[in-house]
Formats: C-alpha cells, sequence, structure tokens
C-alpha cells in the first residue's frame, strides 16, 4: 500500500524522488523524460506511431527506387496539409470525448464559400476570412447545443454535417472553378528548403497549426482543462474549472480547423464543390486515433494526429508508387491499421485497468 | 443521501395522455404529421393512390418503397443502440452485399437463372452474418468501443467491396433481382413487403419473448444484467449478427433497383440515415428503452422529407438542408431540457404531489402477510413534520 | 421517544481554538424539493482549527446540506457566512475560490492527469500567458511536503490508489489556501493504515487553523478525529455538540431517535444446529483469487446464515464474488450438495441455486430505466432463456406478491426503478433474487446505505428465508449486525480468513478484536 510510505516530519526537505526516476542509465533517463512530459502513456503510443511511419517509409524505400527521397517525405505534408489541419481540431474534440463528425462537410463548405465569393469578386482576404468565421460559427453553434442541450456530439454533428452540405448545394451545385490571383499565387509557389527540396505555403501553414495547438493544448489553461474534461467531466466541474466554455471551445476550434482546412483543400485543388471532402471526417479520425489518441478522450497528442496523417499518407503514396495494386487497398489497409491500434490501446487499458 | 432526491423527482406519469406527453416518439409523430399536413396543402396530389393492373401507386407508396432499406437497416440499428452500441458500418456490408451477389450473377454460366440469383442471395446473405460477426466479436468479446469497432470495417469494407467489383460499376440482368427491384406482391412492392415482414418479426420476437427487456437491460445497465444472469455477451454479438444480416438484406433491395453494384456509391451514408431515424423515433444512443414504432416514423420523416422536396420540384441539392433544419427541430424539442423548461411553462410551479414514495399509492386490499408491518422510513418519508416536532 | 437533550447543548467552540467566531455559519438553511423538505431550518457552525463532524442517517440531509454550503444546490431559505461575510455560491468553483474545498468519496480528479496537475488545475502559475510547469511542479512538491506525503507529482494520478489520490485531493484543497474543507465521506473505501495516513493529515491542517467538516459513518473515526459534531435526522437539526460530551449510544440515539427500539426489537434467532455429518449446501476449499483474496475454506448448511466479517477490501466482498461466479477464482474447489461444481459465471452460480446482492447496488444491480416489474422479474427471466417469456398475468402475479411482500413503496409494478429510494431499490433486488428460489442467497452488504426501516426489513427476512431452509451468507461492515443475524463469523483480515466462529458464543469485543489485531497468521 503506497500510503505507508508515511514520513517522519523531518523528511519533507527531502525531494520526493521516485525510484524509477532515480535510477541511472539510459533507461532511467528515458523513464524520467517520459514522466516529465506528463503525457507518459500517450507519448509511448505517440512513439510507437513514429516508428511505424519510419517503417513503412524505409519498406518503401527499400522496394521502389525514387521512394526515398526527401522530397517525397515533405510531399506527404504538402498532399495532406488540409487533413493535418483537420486533424488537429479533431483531436481537441476526441481529447474531451466528444467527436465531430461535420468537419468533411464544412470543408466542402469551404471551399465553395471561397470559390463562390471569388467568383462574385470580394477580395481574397475578406473571403478567407468569411470562410473561417463561417466555420467557427457553425463549431460555435454545434458546441452550444452539446453543451447547453446536453444532445450527444455524434447526433449535433451529424446534423451540422448535413447543414453544412446542404448550404454548400444551395450555394452551388456544379464545381465552380478558382482564379484569384492571391490562391493560385499560394497554390503555385512554394517555399524553397536546402537541397533543392521544398514546402508549400499550405504544408508550412499546418505545421505551424500543429505547433500552435501543442502549444495551447499543454501551456494554456484551456488546453489542460480539455484534457481534464477528458479524464472527467464531472471532476473537472466540481475543481471549479470552466468546463462549459472549453466544451464549446473545441467545436469553436474544431470548425474553425475545418474551415482552414477547406481554405487549403480549395488551393491544393483550386475549385470550390459541395461533393469535396466526402468522409474526410473519417480520414481525420482515423489519423487521430493511428496517432494515439483514445476516442474516450483524455489522452493524447496533437504530435501524433500529425503522425496518423503522415502514416495515412504514407499508404497512398506505397500503393501509388507500386502501380500494380488497386486504389481500394488504401482502404483496406487503413481499415487493418486502425484495428491493430483500437485492438493495441484495448490491450494496454484492460492491463492498466488491472493494475490500479 | 440518494434517498431524498429519489424521493423527490416526479414520478412517473401513470396516466395515457401524460405518458403521452413524455414520450418522444409523440414529437417524432408530430413532426410527420406537420410534414403531410404540409404536403396535402401545398401538394394536393401527394395523397392520391391508384390502382393499376393490381399494383398500388402514387406518392406515398414511393416514400415507403423508397424507405424500405433504410427502414430495414434502421430496425436492426434499434436493437444495436438499445445496447448501447452503434453500427456505422452497414453501409459498407451493404455495398458488400450487393457486390458479392450482382459479382456472382455476372460471373454466372446463366446468369438469369433462378438457381444463379439463389446462390447470389445465399452468399451475400452468408458475407452480411460474417461481417455481423466480425463486429460482434470485437465489440462482445475484445471489448472495443462500438463506435471504433465498427470504424474500421466502415473505413475497410469498400475497399472489400471494390476488391470483389475489380473497382467496375457490375451490371447484371437477373429475373429474381428484377422482382425484387420493381416487383409486387399483394398489390404492394416487394421490398416493402419484405421490410414489414422484418418489421413485424423482429417486434413480434423481441415483444412477444423476452428478448426486448433483457436487451433493454444489458443496455441500461450492463453490469446488472450480467450479475442477474442474462447472456449480455451473446445478446450484444446477436445484434449486430442482426444488423448486418439486415443491412446485407439492404443491399440486395438497392442493387436491385438500379440492377447495379456500385461498391463506392451504393448506400452511402446509409448508417447515418439508419440511425438518425432511430434516434428522432425517440430512442437514446445512450441505450436502453427502445421503440420500434419510433423508429418506423423516424425513418418515414426522413423519406417524406425527400419526397416532399422531390415533388414540389425543388432540386434535390436541398433535401440535405431540409433533412437538417427537421432534425435540429426534433432533437431541439426531444432534449431533456428544452423539454423541462417546456413542462415548466405549461404547468406553472406545478409540483410532483407530495409524499407520493411513502404513503400508500395503491389503495388496493390489504397484504395479508406482511412481513413486517410498515415501519416510517426517514428519509423517504416526507412532510411527517408532525413527528418531528416533539424532538425538537 | 427520548432524543438526546439537543437545543440546551450550546456547543461552544473547541477548547483548542481560542477563536469565538465561527468561520462558517450556516442559519436556518431550508431546502426544498419537489414534495418534500430535505432541510429545514438547519443550522452549522464551523470554527477555525476544529474537525466538525456532520452526523446523521441516510437521508438526514448530511450531503444536501454539503452541498447547499458548497454552492451545488440553492436554498431556499437562510443564510451562510463566511467569516461574517454573507454568502451565496451559485457553483462550486464560487465555493472554493472563497476558500471551501471540499473532497468527496468517490475521487474527484482528474485520473488521466498527473499529480501536479490535479493539485494545481485551474489556477497554474503562469509566465507570460503560458503555463510554467516547472513553478507548477515544485508548487506541488511544496504542497505534498508540508503534508509530509511521498507521492511523486510527477506520477499520473490513476496509477495511485484511491487513498492516495484522496489525499492529493486534500493537498490540491491545501493549495487553493482554502479555510474550510469539507470531507465528505471521505474514508469509505480505505483500510485502516490508510484512514490512519489520512487522519494525520488532517490533524495537521486542523493545527494550522482549517476547519474542517468530516462525514463519515463508522463511529470509531468519528470520535477518534472529531472536535465537535452536528446531528441530523430527516432534515432537520437534532443538535450540535461537543464530542467529548456525547457518549455513543446518546449519538445513536439522536441519530436514528426512536427506531432504535425497532432495531432492538429484533430477537436474536435461536442458533439452528448442523447435524452431524450433514453435508453443506456449498462448501469452498483453498477458494481464491490471486491479488484479491488468499486460499479460504467456506462451508454453509442448510438454513444457516454465515456472516463474512472484515473491514474494506479484507476480502469479504472479493469472496462472496468468487461464491458466485462474478470474478473467476484462481484456486480452489468449491461443491454444492457434496457435487463439484465450477463456477465460471453467475450464469453456472445461478444455476446451482445461488443468488448474489451485489454491494454497488447501482452499478451491478438496479437496472434503472426499466420498471420495478422488469427489475423484479429480471433474474427469473434470464435463467428462463429469452425465448420462454414469462406469461404477463403470471408476472404480474408474482410482481404483485413480492411488492406486497416486501412492502415495496410506491407499490407500482410500472414505475421506472430509478425513481425509488435506496430501501426499496435494495427490496426489488432481493424480490429480483428470491423469485429465482435460491438455495444460496449471497448478500454483500445488502444493508448498507439504506434507510433504517428497511433495514429492519431486511434483516427479519434473512432471518425468515433461513428459517425455512435457505442457506445466506451475509457480508456486513457493522457487527452489530453480523452477530445478531448470523449463526456463525467468518472472519477475514488483510484478504485472509482468520477465524471461522459460532456466532452464540462470540462477543462484538472479541470480532473487533480479531479484525483490528496486528499480525497473528505468522
Amino acid at each position: 500500500m503506497t500510503v505507508s510510505d508515511t514520513r517522519p516530519p523531518e523528511a519533507p526537505d527531502r525531494p520526493a524522488t521516485p525510484a524509477a526516476a532515480s535510477r541511472p542509465g539510459w533507461q532511467g533517463a528515458v523513464r524520467r523524460w517520459l514522466r516529465s512530459t506528463s503525457t507518459g502513456s500517450s507519448t509511448v503510443s505517440v512513439l510507437m506511431t513514429g516508428v511505424l511511419l519510419v517503417v513503412l517509409f524505409g519498406a518503401g524505400s527499400v522496394r521502389y527506387e525514387n521512394f526515398g527521397y526527401p522530397q517525397v517525405a515533405l510531399n506527404l505534408l504538402v498532399d495532406n496539409a488540409y487533413l493535418i489541419v483537420l486533424a488537429v481540431g479533431m483531436t481537441f474534440v476526441i481529447l474531451t470525448g466528444g467527436i465531430d463528425l461535420s468537419s468533411g462537410a464544412v470543408v466542402a463548405l469551404g471551399t465553395v464559400m471561397a470559390a463562390s465569393l471569388l467568383q462574385a469578386g470580394w477580395p481574397a482576404p475578406l473571403v478567407i476570412a468569411a470562410v473561417l468565421a463561417t466555420g467557427s460559427l457553425l463549431g460555435w453553434l454545434m458546441g452550444l447545443a452539446i453543451h447547453g442541450l446536453q444532445l450527444q456530439p455524434f447526433i449535433v454533428t451529424l446534423a451540422g454535417m448535413f447543414l453544412a452540405r446542404g448550404i454548400c448545394f444551395a450555394i452551388s451545385g456544379p464545381s465552380i472553378p478558382i482564379q484569384d490571383d492571391l490562391f493560385t499565387a499560394v497554390a503555385i509557389n512554394v517555399v524553397e528548403l536546402p537541397g533543392g527540396t521544398f514546402l508549400s505555403y499550405g504544408a508550412v501553414l499546418a505545421l505551424v497549426v500543429v505547433a500552435l495547438a501543442a502549444y495551447v493544448l499543454h501551456r494554456t489553461r484551456f488546453g489542460r482543462t480539455v484534457y481534464a474534461i477528458g479524464g472527467s467531466e464531472s471532476s473537472a466541474a466540481l475543481m471549479g474549472l470552466a468546463v462549459g466554455r472549453t466544451k464549446v471551445g473545441v467545436y469553436v476550434i474544431s470548425g474553425f480547423c475545418s474551415a482552414l482546412g477547406g481554405l487549403l483543400f480549395s488551393v491544393y485543388i483550386l475549385s470550390g464543390w459541395s461533393l469535396h471532402g466526402i468522409g474526410l471526417e473519417l480520414d481525420a479520425i482515423a489519423a487521430v486515433v493511428i496517432g494515439g489518441t483514445l476516442l474516450v478522450g483524455g489522452r493524447g497528442l496533437v504530435v501524433g494526429s500529425l503522425l496518423g496523417v503522415l502514416v495515412l499518407g504514407t499508404i497512398k503514396a506505397l500503393i501509388d508508387f507500386d502501380g500494380g495494386l488497386n486504389s481500394w487497398w488504401t482502404k483496406i489497409t487503413i481499415g487493418v491499421l486502425l484495428l491493430v491500434f483500437v485492438v493495441l490501446q484495448r490491450l494496454t487499458s484492460r492491463r492498466a485497468g488491472t493494475a490500479s | 443521501m440518494t434517498d431524498t432526491p429519489a424521493a423527490a423527482r416526479p414520478r412517473p406519469a401513470t396516466g395515457l395522455l401524460d405518458r403521452a406527453r413524455r414520450s418522444p416518439v409523440l414529437w417524432a409523430v408530430a413532426a410527420l404529421g406537420v410534414l403531410l399536413l404540409f404536403n396535402a396543402v401545398a401538394n394536393p396530389g401527394f395523397f392520391s393512390l391508384r390502382i393499376q393492373d393490381g399494383h398500388l401507386f402514387g406518392n406515398l407508396v414511393n416514400v415507403v418503397k423508397n424507405v424500405a432499406p433504410v427502414l430495414l437497416i434502421a430496425v436492426g440499428m434499434t436493437l444495436v443502440i438499445a445496447t448501447r452500441g452503434i453500427d456505422l458500418s452497414v453501409g459498407a456490408v451493404l455495398a458488400i452485399s450487393g457486390s458479392v451477389a450482382f459479382t456472382i450473377v455476372e460471373g454466372a454460366a446463366d446468369p438469369s437463372s433462378g438457381a444463379t440469383a439463389a446462390l447470389a442471395i445465399g452468399v451475400a446473405v452468408a458475407a452480411g452474418l460474417v461481417l455481423g460477426a466480425w463486429n460482434g466479436f470485437l465489440v462482445s468479446v475484445v471489448g472495443i468501443q462500438p463506435i471504433i469497432a465498427t470504424l474500421v470495417l466502415m473505413t475497410a469494407g469498400r475497399g472489400i467491396a471494390m476488391l470483389v467489383t475489380d473497382g467496375n460499376i457490375v451490371t447484371a440482368e437477373n429475373p429474381v433481382f428484377d422482382w425484387l427491384g420493381g416487383g409486387f406482391l399483394l398489390g404492394l412492392p416487394v421490398q416493402v413487403v419484405i421490410t414489414a415482414l422484418v418489421l413485424l418479426a423482429v417486434g413480434v420476437f423481441t415483444r412477444r419473448t423476452a428478448l426486448g427487456v433483457l436487451i433493454e437491460a444489458v443496455g441500461v445497465n450492463p453490469a446488472a444484467a450480467r450479475l442477474a444472469g442474462v447472456r449480455a455477451r451473446s445478446i450484444t454479438f446477436t445484434v449486430y449478427v442482426f444488423v448486418a444480416l439486415v443491412a446485407a438484406v439492404a443491399g440486395l433491395m438497392v442493387t436491385a433497383n438500379v440492377s447495379a453494384a456500385d461498391a463506392n456509391r451504393a448506400g452511402l451514408f446509409i448508417e447515418l440515415d439508419a440511425i438518425l431515424a432511430v434516434v428522432i423515433g425517440g430512442t437514446s444512443l445512450a441505450g436502453g428503452r427502445y421503440s420500434l414504432t419510433g423508429t418506423v416514423v423516424g425513418a418515414l420523416i426522413l423519406q417524406t422529407l425527400t419526397t416532399t422536396v422531390l415533388t414540389m420540384g425543388l432540386p434535390d441539392e436541398y433535401i440535405r438542408l431540409f433533412k437538417a433544419v427537421v432534425i435540429i427541430m426534433v432533437f431541439l424539442l426531444q432534449a431533456p431540457r428544452v423539454r423541462a423548461a417546456l413542462r415548466r411553462r405549461r404547468r406553472p410551479g406545478a409540483a410532483a404531489p407530495a409524499g407520493t414514495a411513502g404513503s400508500p399509492a395503491t389503495p388496493g386490499p390489504v397484504p395479508p402477510e406482511p412481513v413486517r408491518p410498515p415501519v416510517p422510513v426517514p428519509g423517504t418519508v416526507p412532510g411527517r413534520s408532525a413527528e418531528q416536532g416533539v424532538l425538537r | 421517544m427520548s432524543p438526546a437533550p439537543a437545543t440546551e447543548v450550546p456547543a461552544g467552540p473547541p477548547a483548542a481554538s481560542p477563536a469565538s467566531e465561527p468561520v462558517v455559519a450556516m442559519t436556518g438553511i431550508t431546502i426544498q424539493f419537489p414534495g418534500v423538505k430535505a432541510l429545514d431550518d438547519v443550522s452549522l457552525r464551523l470554527f477555525p482549527g476544529e474537525v466538525h463532524a456532520l452526523m446523521g442517517e441516510n437521508g438526514a440531509g448530511k450531503s444536501t446540506l454539503i452541498k447547499a454550503l458548497t454552492g451545488v444546490y440553492p436554498y431556499d431559505a437562510g443564510t451562510v457566512t463566511l467569516a461574517g461575510v454573507e454568502q451565496r455560491f451559485t457553483s462550486p468553483a464560487d465555493a472554493q475560490a472563497a476558500g471551501i474545498s471540499t473532497v468527496y468519496q468517490e475521487v474527484n480528479l482528474c485520473p488521466n492527469l498527473t499529480v501536479t496537475e490535479n493539485i494545481v488545475l485551474g489556477r497554474e502559475p503562469r509566465r507570460r500567458g503560458s503555463i510554467d510547469k516547472r513553478a507548477s511542479r515544485e508548487r506541488a512538491r511544496r504542497v505534498l511536503a508540508e503534508l509530509h506525503l511521498d507521492i511523486d507529482p510527477r506520477s499520473v494520478l490513476g496509477s495511485h490508489p484511491i487513498a492516495v489520490q484522496q489525499l492529493v485531493a486534500i493537498a490540491r484543497a491545501v493549495d487553493t489556501d482554502a479555510r474550510v474543507l469539507v470531507l465528505d465521506e471521505p474514508t469509505s473505501s480505505l483500510d485502516a493504515g490508510e484512514v490512519a495516513e489520512l487522519f494525520r493529515v488532517v490533524r495537521s491542517l486542523r493545527e494550522r487553523g482549517v476547519a474542517i467538516l468530516f462525514v463519515s459513518h463508522f463511529l470509531e473515526q468519528v470520535y477518534e478525529i472529531s472536535d465537535r459534531m452536528t446531528v441530523l435526522r430527516n432534515g432537520r437539526l437534532v443538535g450540535e455538540h461537543r464530542t467529548a460530551d456525547l457518549p455513543r449510544t446518546e449519538l445513536v440515539r439522536a441519530m436514528i431517535g426512536r427506531e432504535l427500539a425497532t432495531l432492538e426489537d429484533l430477537e436474536r434467532a435461536a442458533p439452528r444446529p448442523v447435524e452431524d455429518g450433514a453435508v453443506p449446501r456449498l462448501s469452498a476449499s483453498g477458494l481464491g483469487r490471486r491479488g484479491a483474496v488468499e486460499p479460504a475454506d467456506v462451508a454453509v448448511h442448510a438454513g444457516r446464515v454465515v456472516g463474512l466479517a472484515g473491514l474494506l477490501g479484507s476480502g469479504r466482498t472479493e469472496l462472496t464474488r468468487l461464491l458466485f461466479g462474478a470474478d473467476r477464482a484462481t484456486a480452489g474447489r468449491v461443491e454444492v450438495d457434496g457435487r463439484p461444481v465450477r463456477l465460471r459465471s453467475p450464469r453456472s452460480a445461478i444455476a446451482q441455486g445461488i443468488a448474489f446482492l451485489s454491494e454497488d447496488r447501482k452499478g451491478e444491480g438496479v437496472v434503472g430505466d426499466l420498471t420495478v416489474r422488469d427489475n423484479v422479474l429480471l433474474a427469473l427471466q434470464a435463467r428462463r432463456g429469452w425465448l420462454r417469456p414469462i406469461p404477463r398475468k403470471a408476472g404480474d402475479e408474482m410482481v404483485a406478491r413480492y411488492i406486497r411482500a416486501l412492502d415495496v413503496r410506491p407499490a407500482d409494478p410500472g414505475a421506472l426503478l430509478r425513481n425509488l429510494s435506496g430501501g426499496n431499490q435494495q427490496k426489488v433486488l432481493l424480490a429480483r433474487w428470491l423469485l429465482t428460489e435460491p438455495r444460496l442467497l449471497l448478500l454483500d452488504e445488502p444493508t448498507r446505505g439504506i434507510d433504517i426501516g428497511a433495514k429492519a426489513q431486511i434483516q427479519e427476512l434473512v432471518a425468515r428465508l433461513a428459517s425455512e431452509g435457505m442457506s445466506v451468507v451475509f457480508v456486513s461492515a457493522e457487527l452489530e449486525e453480523v452477530l445478531r443475524i448470523c449463526d456463525s463469523v467468518v472472519v477475514l483480515r488483510d484478504r485472509h480468513v482468520v477465524a471461522d466462529l459460532d456466532a452464540s458464543d462470540t462477543s462484538l469485543d472479541g470480532v473487533v478484536d480479531l479484525i483490528a489485531r496486528g499480525d497473528t497468521r505468522d
């Protein structure tokens, strides 16, 4: 029993160092570091995802020539920038134990709004602001319904998904091309990196979003409240944390990220169409789960979601490179990966459950 | 301490009217009524039925026919949701079933024979059973959250369907499938008859046997159900197998409707429609008590909405928008807080009658042999202030 | 009908503290729930540097009073002053900000976060707008050291046992500079050593002038730690006393009033003899489960009530669960009527005629959203299988009979079980099992947390069932109860069976001694 480590009163000035932390050698150091991240077990699952990514990429480099180039790796970021941003928003929501099914539809709404407003002659900055505001507003409304009316996130965001797609169709059924100077400039120009490699502006923005999200989650009270709610919502409320504001906040963030993802997608594809991004929310959820975040909330890292997206991207790239494999293998592989990760999570949580 | 709030809560209504007012199904029925009323006014031809060659035709028949696959799946989904579960993979199962069936028909030596159709249907249904068993295994044996467990098959399922069809849209002609797609039985479309039969069978099976109450017990409190000796695990397993089975049948219907199996688009989002139908019908996603009637009404609302939009000559793009609006309205009305607020307004200041917990509720005959005479129960007997006054 | 001389006891501030001004004064608090006055004109005074026990039976209004104090429930009448200033808290956060912290029975912290985070959450030290992790950790370390707790601030809270989590919750309260600390049944899931540790921390807080409101069911603990106490009954104030001035019997009388008489009325049944050579209805030999309970022997004969006594965590619940197959045994054999059986699951136990009432009524018994009728019929129906439904009319009759026999209120088979009081829920669950006509009834804490009337009814029911030939295993934390209704008592300590006694020649003190004694098994 741990309580028996009662100390005599003279003990307190000695720092309470655990045995594990004082262990010498690299194992002790690793363990110390893992503990100090305050997300120990999440870090382990993120490391697992990282190893998987390296293995997948390594296998690709061995198997296919031209795969092992740095630019191929960077292209994973370039081609999946919008999905990264989406997964970041989804991570916030899932960390609180919620889910956002509307994000794919909001991406479509973003592309349609951007394309039609640009067509109508609005200046690009105003269009961007309008899209981001719409996404945030939709997220805010869904958050209010979830927290204020105590409806289930699954259902509320499902309605949000129908609403967003409906608005898309109402704005424009057919696809609208984007010819705006700013949008095409962002699409064409790249950030040159050493070694003749490059990143698109979208990819850079996605990385900035990941960094920002990591900062918010770990260094602000809002972020810690997100984790607290995922751990135990009632406790968080009794501890006096701003549960309501935070819960609404994560849906606003997710709506914002989806809208931003929509903008990145419209830059990537230079069109707005109401059927863009069908099922994208599932890709985002899959990326988050593969990235080691628990769907019940409270545990996970935004970096994991980034790695999760890259794993999905690598699988797609591998199948593209092969040429002999058909595109449906992508879906099957992602399904299998999801299964492996979910079963692993289940086994580890079961072990943790019996330990405590 | 749990005693006081428990006694304080209003007792469940016993009056029929009261019970109906509390029932979430009522709101769904009202919504359906409003929809139909709107149609009656805006589109007088909506309700006209005619009989041609002994078959029934008309908008209402279309509604009922088109709702068949969704409703079929929604019936299975109701049971899954009642056990606290959810199945996101039914759309994928539907696609696999259709793809398997039509691939068999197309590749058969005699595509138009009844034997081919029987084989195709048999294999498709078997595939559904296997996929359902897989989901059931993940949920009830491995213990994975239903939403993730079925997400696996939802993601991989369409890939599997495309694997079956080699990525093509498979078309085939077979009289049995033609009959399934456009045939009539007893004057009604075959699909309507099948769905009605399944509905009836499920209703009888769950409500005339004890299955329904056992499913609900598992949904409300799985741990208690297990300790009471309920086979919680096999019940959970079975409902996933059942929903996949009906999804497979729905897959045959959808494929027969267009005489083509499209692995990519067949039954896309049907899982969401089915879940919506269940929830609009008043069954909570949190599990427990379920209402098949509610599910039927929910599915009819969704389909009537679609038909309404189409008969009004609006582009079908608006369907989703209207769906979203109606769903939001129904949910708002069902939201516990909103309903509580409405109730408060309807009966200002009304509180549950005092002392219901302690006073004899049924003035029936005196129990012939009580274990012991009733003892005053502190905490559960409110309003005994006279007796307490002595103590002060 | 003679309650403790309540009103004329003007229990002043504790001798230890010279302060004469209460830090918290609740006066005339009244809370009206629909149909019930949960609190009626209740007052409570808390002085700095005292441990004040809030006493009362279940339903007396203790939790409601605490919730009124901490801003969870609004009150309809009365005032709350904090250090002389009137307050009206609208949320726990409000109360916390004013210096009132609460530690609940089921720890209300976040198990997924570290100890540090749980201590500083919501008040993290910040530097230039962002959380300063190093400073957070230092602060947590300082608070833990102040309380002489050796807990790694970087460890994840969920990796610790409940007792440690509770201490962390107190550390959090200390970190908020709480002037008032409310401990709502903090000891109910702790073992003796853990309670001692908790009390050490509580005493050190008392010395620092913190006012501590302590709620517990355990009289020993209350007398050990508290300076004064306030007694509630039925939502009303019975009295305010110095602990030292109030003998236990008086306290019990004040808490349960005249109902005490009904408990004393219960004649202890004449011991039912075991015939020589009779085959026990159930006998377990070497039955155990790794990490839960060490291999133990238990035998229950027909018509006998066997009590399992011990503290929480002694293995009494764990052993009972093994007898029902609720948990799977890792060692030992079980025989029913001399035939070896394997109890792999509740179903296999039920098939042997065993029934089990779990101590976790809410989590493992009550199916709240189903009706009383469905709940009563559940086990019987589960045994029959879904294909053989109980005919409606037969079911109605059975349910009506048991509602009458067990005096379930309201006597409405259509009421949802979650709307019934704890005692009535327990009766419904008993009915559920009696309907299966078990030959062995396992009752784990059947009378805990229910009102005294229902308690007496259940005790008498057990005696009656035994006299009709049923075998009963009766687990209870209340030794008086165990000794009163059991024929023999199996005493457990630290997951071991330490004694198997005949109840007729065993005294309460003897059992207490066995439970409390240090180490006799070596």
